[in-house]
């Protein structure tokens, strides 16, 4: 288990699909973008019929909940055509030349959470306002603020969020002698990180053989971080992250993760990570709402019943990870794609997508539906994932996002990564990845 | 080669061309003016889309590149260029991780050059034998050859897995532990020189036995009449006659090393493979060049690396041509 890898910090979607990824830049290689051609907006054709072009990336659940389909039903003269990047990083890229050069882009375009701060100070003049379209008060508050300039242009609409839980195994917890019940789980780490090392120490005395505490130090360190208010940037958009009192506690934390020997020092949703839920060999993992499904995914029947959900530790909520969509101002069909906007990001279709691929709502409306209120997930023991998502999404504050929070995580996670696998003195660690931090910011 | 094409001046001279037809004076002036305008202006003609595509897609990019280089622009935003003149390169020069890669590209490019070209050489040396299916085989040595570097990539990064590759089964299984691959210093570098000696031996290979089959064979007849040896006739016949080849191949793999991308940058993938490691430990010049523009978003100093890297090829030219020249006038 030594492969090193970070990708922890961009988000699910740059990160689920990492192996994808290997293909993705496998192609980017080769030349062979087989989707550019297709992708552009056009206007309607001759009979007034309208194709809409949506260009996102990982997976957003619109397919897989069939509301494309959906929507051509209602509107027989729509029909939606749906580009996906397997690889958020090599989307952003091309999004971004796209925007630059105005062709190619398609009626709709994913954004990424970790690049919408840098869009909304840069680039808003290249979107349509969606205020006038979708009521911003619909979505949790944090989520709607991200997307909006300060002078209350709209660029995006919230997709999904990742409210933070803490999945675990219940069957290696017993074989440690801790509790297996997720109130007795959640109870053990009311007070925080702290006490969820506590936890692994404890667990690691009496752990059955082969298996870890946790899968990733970085995972944690994302889950402390994502829990403040202010992370890498200061409200006035300087960059702080050597002095956020965040961003330290979660490095520290990760250093004693590390030093403990409680992590496996997986890369996230790489295949050694994989291959190590498919074992079984991973007892917790730091859970935002869509990492329910991958670990359900990659750890296959076996261990079905096995795992549980309990409440994050602390008493801050999280948030890690999330999209938008934005409609570009140069498009043909602005104000059809505005619509569509509106409708794939309505309670009942964003609950959809839940009941699809687990990716969990940003709207409100979709919290009281029975879909997302009454949802239980088999997998992990029955546990009522709407309740304690929805629980967490309503009380996590409003973060101050940057323009490069994305690559700041992921060169501080690359470190984390060197602590866990290579034992890098934390100091060296810190210096290197501040190092590469300011080389990216200036 | 060229000697044997007749002069164009005079026409009719070229067999099978028509004689001329008597015709009017003034008809005979106007027409020989087009001649001499055909013969001067048609070769132009015939060589201009060369020029006109590189310029458009050579040249132009290099001289835009170098533009941008003088330059912060931002991927984010770019319209916006604001003048720094040398700053993007003294940037970088003071940037620990751009030696890094020089270094790394330097190390890559002998470990895998050198042993590649040898292995070339003995793999031209047998094919020249008389062989039976002989066809059969050069086409066997040039298959890698013939793969995309992605695909090469992808499967020797199996290959090279630190969990469950085939390599680290193998040592395992005779009891030789594992090893991580991609982690190690010299390791990862080794596995990286593995890669590109697979797909460019055989490449190699062809073209030296090409240039062997040009040798003409009564060298070595009297050679073995002189009783020599087939390793000394290899050494004495073989390489001093393709010396101007094994210099060209030499030229061609530094370029190639120089420019080497995809094997590092898949050899882990994804966030890892655009920084050439967590400790950059196998990052080569264009690894850091696209991690610079594509990663950071930073096109000044990435276009600075791209020419960075065209004066070390420069550089490395020089020197090429300084040791040729010199062994020219020793062996004079």
């Amino acid at each position: 288990m030594r492969i090193t890898r970070t990708v922890t910090g961009r988000s699910r979607r740059a990160a689920v699909l990492a192996t994808t990824g290997l293909t993705a830049s496998a192609l980017l290689l080769t030349g062979c973008s087989s989707d550019s051609d297709q992708s552009g907006s056009t206007g309607p054709d001759a009979n007034g019929n309208i194709t809409l072009t949506v260009a996102d990336f990982g997976q957003f659940g619109y397919k897989e909940a069939g509301l494309f389909a959906k929507y051509h039903e209602l509107h027989p003269n729509i029909t939606v055509k749906e580009n996906v990047t397997a690889d958020e990083q090599v989307y952003y890229p091309k999004f971004l030349q796209q925007l630059n050069t105005g062709s190619g882009l398609a009626d709709i375009q994913g954004i990424e959470v970790g690049r919408v701060k840098e869009l909304v100070d840069t680039k808003a003049d290249a979107f349509a306002d969606l205020a006038g379209v979708i009521d911003a008060g619909q979505w949790v508050n944090w989520k709607a603020l991200q997307a909006t300039t300060d002078d209350g242009k709209v660029i995006g609409a919230g997709t999904d969020i990742g409210p933070m839980s803490l999945c675990y195994r219940r069957d290696l917890f017993e074989q440690a002698g801790l509790p297996a019940d997720r109130e007795e789980v959640a109870a053990k780490v009311a007070g925080g990180w702290d006490d969820y090392l506590k936890l692994g120490e404890e667990y690691r005395k009496k752990a059955p053989k082969g298996t870890f505490y946790m899968d990733s130090a970085s995972a944690m360190y994302n889950s402390v971080v994502s829990s403040n208010e202010e992370q890498y940037y200061a409200k006035d958009g300087k960059a702080i992250y050597k002095d956020s009192a965040g961003v330290k506690a979660g490095w520290n934390l990760a250093a004693e993760a590390a030093a403990k020997d409680l992590t496996a020092g997986l890369a996230q949703f790489q295949d050694p990570w994989k291959a190590a839920l498919r074992k079984g060999t991973v007892a917790t993992v730091a859970c935002p709402a869509w990492m329910a499904a991958q670990i359900a995914t990659y750890a296959g029947d076996e261990f079905k019943g096995k795992w549980d959900i309990a409440r994050t530790p602390g008493e801050t909520a999280a948030n890690w990870g999330g999209s938008f969509l934005a409609v570009p101002a140069k498009g043909k069909n602005v104000e059809e794609a505005q619509k569509l906007v509106k409708w794939l990001t309505a309670p009942e279709q964003q609950a959809a997508v839940f009941k699809a691929v687990g990716v969990f709502p940003s709207n409100k409306g979709a919290y009281e539906l029975p879909e997302v209120k009454s949802a239980k997930l088999a997998y992990f023991n029955n546990a009522p994932i709407g309740e304690i998502y929805a629980a967490e999404a309503q009380v996590i504050p409003a973060a101050v996002l940057g323009p490069k929070d994305g690559i700041i995580k992921d060169s501080i996670s690359t470190q984390i990564n060197n602590m866990e696998q290579r034992g890098t003195a934390p100091d060296d660690a810190w210096k290197a990845a501040t190092e590469a931090i300011d080389k990216v910011i200036g | 080669m060229a000697t044997s094409i007749p002069a164009r001046g005079a026409p009719g001279s070229k067999p099978g061309r028509r004689v001329p037809k008597p015709m009017s004076p003034g008809r005979q002036a106007w027409r020989s003016r087009l001649w001499r305008f055909d013969d001067k202006a048609s070769p132009y003609a015939y060589i201009a889309p060369f020029f006109l595509v590189f310029g458009a897609f050579g040249l132009y990019p290099l001289l835009y590149t170098g533009w941008i280089a003088l330059h912060r622009v931002e991927m984010i935003s770019l319209d916006r260029m604001e003048w720094v003149g040398w700053e993007n390169f003294s940037r970088i020069l003071q940037d620990p991780e751009f030696w890094t890669a020089v270094g790394n590209t330097f190390v890559i490019g002998v470990i895998s050059t050198v042993p590649q070209l040898l292995v070339a050489l003995g793999l031209a040396h047998l094919l020249n034998y008389k062989l039976r299916a002989s066809t059969f085989w050069r086409t066997v040595i040039l298959t890698p050859y013939a793969t995309s570097v992605a695909s090469a990539a992808l499967v020797f990064a199996l290959v090279f897995r630190a969990d469950g590759g085939l390599l680290n089964w193998a040592l395992d299984f005779i009891g030789l532990g594992d090893t991580n691959w991609a982690n190690g210093h010299w390791s990862s570098k080794s596995a990286i020189s593995v890669i590109v000696i697979w797909r460019w031996t055989g490449y190699n290979a062809l073209i030296y036995l090409a240039a062997m089959q040009a040798v003409p064979s009564d060298l070595y007849e009297a050679a073995s009449l002189d009783g020599a040896s087939r390793w000394q006739q290899f050494r004495n016949v073989t390489i001093p006659a393709l010396r101007p080849t094994i210099l060209f191949t030499i030229v061609i793999s530094t370029i190639g090393s120089m420019q080497l991308f995809g094997e590092p940058l898949l050899l882990e993938g994804g966030t890892i493979g655009a920084q050439g490691g967590n400790e950059h430990q196998y990052e080569t010049l264009s690894v850091y060049l696209y991690n610079y523009g594509w990663k950071l978003g930073h096109l000044g100093p990435a276009a600075a690396v791209a020419w960075a890297m065209l004066a070390l090829l420069l550089l490395i030219a020089a020197i090429n041509w300084l040791v040729g020249r010199s062994v020219r006038k020793t062996s004079a």
